[in-house]
Formats: C-alpha cells, sequence, structure tokens
C-alpha cells in the first residue's frame, strides 16, 4: 500500500516535472515571440524614422569659410591680405597626457606657464576630441621644428589657417580698419544670419573698410558634408559646394603719399586729408597716432586696449573725419563767399580794422592787436583779419552763411565706406533756440564769421570745400576706386566765377604775399604755387584780464589747452589739382605749425615724391633738406612686417 | 562504452546549432573590428574550437561523475564569489574579475552553473514526498540567496537578479508548490516597492547608479547624451537595419563608433543593422531551436538529475540572449550580459560552453537511470 502511494507520489511528481518543463517551454516560446515581435516594430514598422536618425548621426555639415576680399591702394599695393597663419592645435584624446605634451612643446617653441594653464582648462570644458588652439602666427622656423617632432608630441597637429594682415598699417588703420573674431553683439544685428557667422572666431570687419565694405569683402561660404562618427572626428567627405570668394577693393589712396604724410605728422595728433580736385579721389587721408590693426585681428589683449583707450592723443580714433573743430579762419572763405554772392561787398570795398570790433558793450577782438587798417576782401583774407569779418558776417547773417557753408560741403557727411563719420555742424537760429532755449544773438553771428563758436568741420569737410573753391565744380570725395562715376564729371557749384577768383587771390596772398599769414611757408617753383589759409581756432575762452594783461602763449598752456592749428590749400595755383587740409589738436597757430607741414605734404604730391630743396626758400632749405632727408630714411627703414609675426 | 562511439550519441542538432550561432559571432566581431581578425575574432575562434571540443570530452564524462562532484562545485563557486569579493579587480566600480595568472575568470557567471548542478542534485537525493516540505524549500532558498547576496554586493545587480531567477526556475521545474511561487512573487513585488521607497533616504538599498541606470530605462529619451545615450543609440541601428539590412560592414552606426561596447553586450545591434530583420530573426530562431533541442534532452534522461540539470542550463543560456536582446531594445535596462556565443569575451563563452558539455553528457548517458 505504503509502496504503491508511494509509486503514485512519484509518479505524480515526475509528471508534474515534465508539466512544468512544457510549461516553461511555452513562456520561453511567448518571451522570444514578444522579442520577435519588438524586433518587426523596431526594423520594419519604424525602420524609415529610425534610418534618418543614422543619417543626422552620420552626416554632419560643415562650412568652408570663404577666403576674404583683399583691399589694395589705387596703384594694386596690396594694403589687407590674407597670410597663412601658422597654428598648432592640441586634441586631448590623443595626447594622453596634455600636460606632459605641453611641456614638451614649451621645449621648442616658446609657451608661457600660464598659457600653458590656460590651455588646460579649456580643454577641461570641452569635449576630448575638439582641437584647442595651442599656439598662433608662429614663424616658419617654429612651426617646421615642430613638425619634426611631431612624434613625439601625441595630440598636436599643425594647421594651416588664414588670417588678415594688414601691411604699411600704421599709415593706413584708420581706412582700412581692422577685421576680429565675431561677437554676441554683431551676430545680432546681422540679419539675416550668414551661417558662416556661426563659425567659432570668424573674423568680420569692425572698423573701417573693412566693416562698412564686409558685405563684398566676405564672399560666401562653401559646404562640405562630411560623415563623422560618434566623436565627432570626421571619417570622409561626401560632397562640397563650392563657395566664393569675396571682392578685392581697390582705394583710391596712394601709398606712398600716404606714407609720406603719416611720418610727417608722426608725434603730433593731428590729421590731413589730400583729394584729388577733378575726380574726389581721396589720395591721402592720415590720422595721428595710429595703432597696429593686426593686434585686433586674434583678439587684443585687455591692457593693449586699455592703453589705447586712455590716450589722450585717441590713436583709435580717425581724426581725418571723425574729428570736429571749430575750423577758424579757414572759414572766412566762406564768409567772403556768401558776401560776394549776395553782393554785399564789392572786391574794391574797404572795411577798416582798429584791432576789435565793438557790439553794444561787448568787444570783439582782432587776433592783431593794432589792427590792421582798411583792407579789402582780398587783404582780409590774406592777413586773416577778424573785424573785417565780423564786419562781413553781420552783413551777411548766419542764414546765408550756413546756405554758403553747405554748398561748400561743410555740415554733411560724405558717402564715405568710414565708421564714425561726423557731420560736422553749422549752426542754425532755430538750433539754438531749441538747444539752450535763448535766442540767436548778433555776437554769435560774429564768432561764426570768424569760424569760431559753434561751427564745426572736419579735416576732410574742409578739403572738399577747398577744392570746391578752386574748381568751382561740386566735388564728391570718394575712396574707393571707380566707385562713383558722376565724380568724373562733378556739377557746377553756382558760384560766380568772379567769387571764386577774389577768393583764390585772397588765398595765393596769404603764401605768395609778404604780409600774408603763410608767406614763410610758400613755395619757389613757379608751377606748383600754393594758395591757402592758415586757421588757429580756440578751445578755451579768453578772459578780458587775460586780453588785458597779454594773451598767455600757447607754449604756456597745458597741451589740452592750446589752439587747433589749421591750413587748407590748394595747388598749383593756376591749375589747381589737390587741395589738402590739415589740423593738428593743440598744436598752435596754424600759420606757424600747419602750414609748413601742408606745403611738404602737397610738394611730395606735386613733385610724384620727396621734393626738391629747391622749391623752398633759399634760407630754410638746409633745415628742409635735413627733415626730408630725415622723413626717407624713415619710410625706408620702416618695415612693413607686423612685427607680432 | 568506448568513450568515442559514445560521441556518436550526443545531440547533434544541438551541437552543429551552437557552431552556427559562434559563426554568426565571428562574422559579426570581423565586422565590428573594421573587416579585421584582429583584435577580437581570432581570439574568439580559438577559445570557441577550444571549447567545442572540450564539449565532446565532457560528454564522454558519465554524468554520473558530475552529479558525484555537483557540491564541491559549489563550495568551489561559492569560495571563488567571496575570493573575488576581497581580491577581485576592479572595474567599473565593481569587483567582478579573479585573476588567476592563466585566465581572468568571473566566478559569478561560471557559479550559475554550479548553482544549477547543486540543485539538481539536492532534488535528485531528497525524497520526492518531501519537496514541498518548508524546511526542504528553505534549503535550496538558502543555497541561492547566499551567493546571489554576494554578487549583489560587488556590486552586480543583474548577475544577482539572473542567479535568483535561475534557481528559483529549478525549484519550480523540480516540482516544489505551486503556493509558495505565488507567495515569493508577492513578496518580490512588495520589496520591489520598498526599493523604490528606499530611493534617497539614509538606508538607499541600491547605489544611485542602479537608480539612474531604471530612471534612463524607464526613459531613454530623458537623457540622451548621458546614460540614455547607449540605449537610444543601440535602437537607432537596430531600426535603421530595416528588412534586409545596410549589408554587412556597412552599418553606420557601429562602424562609425556611435554603439557602446558594440563588440560585447552591445554586438546584437550591429547584427540588426548590418543583416536587417531577416539576420536579427534568424539569430532567435536558431537559438531558439537551441532551447527547444535543450528541452528535448531534458524530456529524454531518465533521471531526475540530469532533467533539472538541463532545465537550469538551458534556462541560464535563455536569461542570455533574452535578456541582452531586451536590453538593446531598450525593454529592459543596461545590465551587462553578453549575447552567448556571439559575443566577444572568454568567461562567458567558457561558462556556456561548459554548460553544453554538461547538457551532452546527461543526453548522452540518458538511459543510466541510476
Amino acid at each position: 500500500m505504503s509502496k504503491f502511494k508511494d509509486t503514485t507520489i512519484k509518479s505524480k511528481l515526475i509528471r508534474r516535472v515534465h508539466r512544468r518543463i512544457l510549461l516553461a517551454g511555452i513562456l520561453k516560446a511567448s518571451a522570444v515571440a514578444f522579442l520577435g515581435w519588438n524586433i518587426r516594430k523596431l526594423q520594419i514598422e519604424d525602420s524609415e524614422d529610425y534610418k534618418l536618425l543614422a543619417d543626422a548621426n552620420r552626416v554632419n555639415l560643415r562650412l568652408i569659410p570663404p577666403s576674404r576680399g583683399l583691399i589694395f591702394d589705387r596703384l594694386g599695393t596690396p594694403i589687407a591680405l590674407n597670410e597663412q597663419n601658422y597654428k598648432v592645435v592640441l586634441i586631448r584624446e590623443q595626447a594622453g597626457d596634455p600636460g606632459k605634451v605641453l611641456k614638451r612643446l614649451a621645449n621648442i617653441i616658446e609657451l608661457e606657464h600660464k598659457r600653458q594653464e590656460k590651455i588646460l582648462q579649456d580643454m577641461k570644458k570641452r569635449s576630448s576630441f575638439i582641437p584647442i588652439t595651442v599656439a598662433e602666427n608662429l614663424t616658419w622656423k617654429d612651426f617646421a621644428k615642430i613638425s619634426v617632432n611631431l612624434p613625439s608630441l601625441p595630440g598636436i597637429i599643425p594647421e594651416v589657417g588664414l588670417t588678415r594682415h594688414y601691411q604699411e598699417y600704421e599709415s593706413y588703420a584708420h581706412i582700412v580698419g581692422y577685421v576680429g573674431p565675431i561677437s554676441d553683439k554683431d551676430l545680432e544685428s546681422e540679419k539675416p544670419v550668414d551661417p558662416v557667422l556661426q563659425i567659432p572666431k570668424f573674423q568680420i570687419g569692425k572698423v573701417g573698410v573693412e566693416k562698412k565694405l564686409e558685405k563684398h569683402l566676405r564672399g560666401r561660404a562653401g559646404v562640405s558634408k562630411v560623415e563623422v562618427n560618434a566623436s565627432g572626428r570626421v571619417m570622409r567627405e561626401l560632397n562640397r559646394t563650392q563657395g566664393k570668394s569675396g571682392e578685392n577693393i581697390h582705394l583710391t589712396i596712394a601709398t606712398n603719399l600716404q606714407k609720406f604724410a603719416s611720418e610727417r605728422l608722426k608725434g603730433m595728433s593731428a590729421s590731413s586729408v589730400l583729394i584729388d580736385i577733378k575726380s574726389g579721389d581721396i589720395l591721402s587721408l592720415v590720422s595721428t597716432p595710429s595703432y597696429n590693426p593686426n593686434n585686433f585681428v586674434l583678439g587684443i589683449s585687455h591692457s593693449d586696449w586699455n592703453d589705447l583707450l586712455n590716450d589722450e592723443r585717441k590713436p583709435l580714433l580717425n581724426k581725418a573725419t571723425s574729428g570736429a573743430y571749430p575750423p577758424g579762419s579757414t572759414f572766412k572763405m566762406v564768409v567772403a563767399a556768401a558776401a560776394l554772392e549776395l553782393g554785399l561787398i564789392g572786391l574794391n570795398d574797404k572795411i577798416f580794422c582798429a584791432g576789435f570790433y565793438e557790439l553794444g558793450s561787448r568787444k570783439f577782438h582782432c587776433w592783431l592787436k593794432g589792427g590792421h587798417g582798411k583792407l579789402t576782401l582780398q587783404e582780409a583774407i590774406q592777413k586773416s583779419c577778424d573785424v573785417y569779418f565780423y564786419e562781413l558776417a553781420r552783413k551777411v547773417g548766419v542764414k546765408s552763411i550756413g546756405v554758403m557753408a553747405r554748398r561748400l560741403g561743410l555740415g554733411q557727411a560724405y558717402n564715405l565706406p568710414l565708421t564714425g563719420l561726423s557731420k560736422g555742424f553749422i549752426p542754425t537760429k532755430k538750433w539754438k533756440k531749441e538747444r539752450f532755449g535763448t535766442s540767436w544773438l548778433v555776437g554769435d553771428t560774429l564768432n561764426v564769421g570768424i569760424g569760431q563758436g559753434f561751427s564745426l568741420a572736419t579735416p576732410l569737410q574742409l578739403a572738399v570745400m577747398t577744392a570746391r573753391l578752386a574748381s568751382g565744380k561740386e566735388v564728391i570725395p570718394n575712396i574707393i576706386k571707380n566707385s562713383n562715376k558722376n565724380t568724373d564729371n562733378p556739377k557746377a557749384l553756382l558760384i560766380k566765377e568772379n567769387t571764386l577768383v577774389a577768393i583764390r587771390r585772397g588765398m595765393f596772398d596769404v603764401l605768395n604775399e609778404e604780409d600774408g599769414t603763410a608767406f614763410n611757408f610758400r613755395t619757389t617753383d613757379e608751377n606748383f604755387l600754393i594758395a591757402g589759409k592758415t586757421g588757429t581756432s580756440q578751445v578755451r575762452r579768453i578772459t578780458r584780464e587775460e586780453r588785458e594783461e597779454g594773451v598767455i602763449k600757447n607754449e604756456d598752456l597745458p597741451w589740452k589747452m592750446r589752439d587747433h592749428a589749421l591750413f587748407t590749400c590748394f595747388a598749383p595755383y593756376k591749375n589747381p589739382k589737390y587741395a589738402l587740409s590739415i589740423v593738428v589738436e593743440h598744436g598752435g597757430s596754424g600759420s606757424k605749425v600747419a602750414a609748413p607741414i601742408a606745403r611738404d605734404i602737397m610738394l611730395f604730391q606735386l613733385y610724384g615724391g620727396i621734393p626738391p630743396v629747391t622749391a623752398y626758400p633759399d634760407k630754410q632749405q638746409v633745415e628742409v633738406r635735413n627733415r626730408l632727408m630725415d622723413i626717407e630714411k624713415k619710410i625706408n627703414s620702416r618695415t612693413n612686417i607686423n612685427p607680432n609675426i | 562504452m568506448n568513450p568515442f562511439i559514445k560521441i556518436i550519441y550526443i545531440n547533434w542538432p544541438l551541437q552543429i546549432l551552437i557552431l552556427a550561432t559562434a559563426l554568426f559571432g565571428f562574422l559579426m566581431l570581423y565586422s565590428v573590428s573594421g573587416g579585421s581578425w584582429e583584435p577580437w575574432t581570432k581570439p574568439q575562434i580559438n577559445r570557441f574550437f577550444i571549447s567545442f571540443i572540450l564539449i565532446f570530452v565532457m560528454s564522454a564524462i558519465s554524468i554520473s561523475f558530475w552529479q558525484k562532484i555537483s557540491p564541491f562545485c559549489y563550495m568551489l563557486g561559492l569560495a571563488l564569489l567571496i575570493a573575488v569579493y576581497f581580491y577581485g579587480d576592479t572595474g567599473m566600480g565593481a569587483k567582478r574579475w579573479l585573476d588567476l595568472r592563466i585566465i581572468k575568470l568571473q566566478p559569478s557567471e561560471a557559479f550559475k552553473i554550479s548553482m544549477v548542478m547543486v540543485l539538481a542534485y539536492y532534488y535528485h537525493k531528497l525524497p520526492v514526498n518531501k519537496v514541498s516540505h518548508p524546511f526542504y524549500v528553505l534549503v535550496p532558498l538558502l543555497l541561492i540567496i547566499i551567493p546571489a547576496f554576494i554578487v549583489f554586493r560587488q556590486p552586480d545587480l543583474g548577475t544577482a537578479l539572473v542567479i535568483i531567477m535561475i534557481g528559483i526556475f529549478v525549484m519550480f521545474i523540480a516540482g516544489v508548490h505551486f503556493g509558495y511561487f505565488l507567495f515569493g512573487g508577492l513578496s518580490f513585488c512588495s520589496l520591489l516597492f520598498i526599493l523604490f521607497q528606499s530611493r534617497g533616504t539614509d538606508w538607499q538599498l541600491l547605489k544611485d547608479y542602479h537608480f539612474r541606470r531604471i530612471d534612463t530605462f524607464l526613459d531613454p529619451s530623458a537623457d540622451p547624451l548621458g546614460a540614455g545615450y547607449h540605449i537610444t543609440q543601440s535602437k537607432i541601428a537596430l531600426g535603421s537595419g530595416g528588412l534586409f539590412g545596410r549589408g554587412y560592414m556597412q552599418g553606420s552606426q557601429s562602424q562609425l563608433n556611435f554603439l557602446p561596447e558594440k563588440h560585447t553586450d552591445f554586438i546584437f545591434t550591429t547584427l540588426a543593422e548590418e543583416f536587417g530583420f531577416f539576420g536579427t530573426i534568424g539569430l532567435l530562431i536558431i537559438y531558439s531551436l537551441i532551447v527547444a533541442f535543450c528541452i528535448f534532452s531534458a524530456l529524454v534522461t531518465t533521471d531526475k538529475f540530469s532533467r533539472l540539470l538541463i532545465t537550469g542550463l538551458c534556462m541560464t543560456f535563455f536569461t542570455y540572449f533574452s535578456i541582452n536582446i531586451a536590453m538593446v531594445m531598450g525593454l529592459l535596462p543596461v545590465v551587462g550580459i553578453p549575447l552567448p556565443l556571439v559575443s566577444y569575451g572568454g568567461s562567458s563563452m567558457i561558462v556556456i560552453m561548459l554548460s553544453f558539455g554538461l547538457i551532452q553528457s546527461a543526453h548522452v548517458h540518458k538511459n543510466i537511470g541510476f
């Protein structure tokens, strides 16, 4: 019985085991079916979606930055070029121990300890396959040394990129400007966004022609479709669309003149503009002191930037177009032209100068304490008599003076691809009322009459004014070659020839008559006689007490308080070709400081090189020879190569 | 009987299926190494054929021998687990490997076999009427729980759970009363509940990374660049394979390194990407056939030890491939279980081949009836 029971239990259990094995088998089969069903869903149902995802993983679009357009001077000398930039990058994942690799690299090229630490820090922030720039702008020698030692420098990759480089950087900095790495602010102002701008550290124009003609210079990026692996490394290129290089730009500037002018103005806070009267081409536009735009290309250091910003002579400012100064006596031509045009004075009419002009209880002084006596208009220009022009300005009125000023090119900005163009300023009665809430006074008109008070002009505007007076045409300045078709044949100014002749004659006398304010700085070459006008603009108010005790000499004043020295001229007198204006900030008197500089630059242009000393009066020849030789030496010795490269 | 004659009686279809699976593996390893025998394909082939011969040798040895040494195997396995806990190599924050100079062993893998052996031995010796007696249920439970706990502390949650699963499965096949499993299932669910309740408290029962893996498992897209990256990329590879695949060695996901552990745990994705639905279902069918032939062997054997041994080892094999495939499809968390006979790796290959050796031995000696 018990044995029977035992066997029944046993057989029952055996059956149970069999049953359970089969049950387990069924469970396994259903598990497999479940897996199969899921595989089917992934691989058949949703396959298309996943294929797209796989491609999105695999294919990356890379932009090939276009090569930036070059900038040349009027003769085709390159000013802004793209130089090969030898650099080395480090990829962490290939380096093993990046600290060690950098130390080894520091034995080959100069690599400060601080810089090494900075690189290691940057590296930590980024994925291990991202190349980090270790050193840029290497010399070919250093670059070659690194390339030879590559086997001992794992992760170091030498690369050649293109970087902007400026030749003749000092004399061109203010015109050409510079490029720099794009900032978030730059990106915001760009609409629609050019995809190329999203390349990190892409260089765009920040100042000057580089900025204003950015669209022409930049070109269009090419696109390279590449296959990348999971860590982002490029495995192969799938296809490529070529981009387009930027357009080249030709400036109207003549480099030799530009270099001479900037050398001549060196050491001063000054600017000069020389334009071709016929075409309006700006042949030279200089502002000193200058700076090295190459320093900006790869990002300027904080201390260098602060030095530039805090320099009281403002190296970053293009004084020739952004600096607006009281035009001083150079404005007298405007008043004279207005009076003659309105017929308010005849060419032989005389006005008496006693050294001052009384307006009610106020006295307006002439620069010459004793006065000039009786003067015609021509003589008044020649001697720059203030009283004469007080009288004349009063007759003409501020409104007509303003009209004439604008006609001659003042108070307006020209359409030039330069940054920070100033419009200058020509005051009106309405403006004063709005600005100060007080009415226009006759005294204001008198001040305007001698280029003081509210009126402001840039050196460029003064050059344009002179060019218009010299030609009788509405000369429009331009700085890009062949950019403006109608400048070849400018409109007439609508000023009577007699008026212009009289003013030109007065300007001729300034240099070529013994009592002229710039007689000392005449030329002796009959073919290249210069006509011009001096100007000295006050930046401070001279009190009555000071005037009685004797006006303090400029040399005794702090630099900031000294007068601006101005000079504007054209030449040759008989057949005007060039107009030139010069402003030396806080330089003192226009006749003593600005005129000799203007003569040197103008003669350089007229002779097409360093002028012969025979063009100067005998007594000055020794001094002039020394000065010119000195400048010539400096121009020739100056290396055009950026010392940083 | 002459051992060479014995070989004739092995389960030949099973043996051929094993070879077929391994060939799949060689093919895939050759592909993921970019069309090269090195560094994975050659060692894998060597290892496979040595252990393939081992199956024949083992099958010639009597099943009664394997039965006799079962308890010692268990003791040895347990000792190795304890040894690895104290002396093991640390990799990825877990001690799993034991360097025995000649071979780097992962004792938790080998332990699965010895546990199945000892449980089969236990139920073979246990009188049938005591199978469901509470005390005799507790003994095998301890045999399972103690090593599982050690493995869990390595920490290797995945393998610990697999050990428990296989052990319980053997108990189930042995015929323990159904009520225990019902009770066990319920307590397991409540344990899970408590585990999740413990999260973030000072008595947290699992490591943070376990919880994170579970989070990722539940929603891989939440962290596509971090922990969920593997699953997302692996699903992309699977899905982009389509019906016929992208062609051998043409899978962009695997060839371009988007897949993690592409030669070990994630090798299935490469297969799926390059051979498509036909490849994956083909492998799944081969695996199922291996399981089916094992079940056949289990049913034709006459003694309880063999039966339980075969079902238990077959279950081990089944858990390997089903968990691995479910894992790469994102159906289960990533737990580090290889695709049997396909993934590169010595430890898992030897363990699997050893278990097939035992199965074949049981099959050859099916009529011994001890």
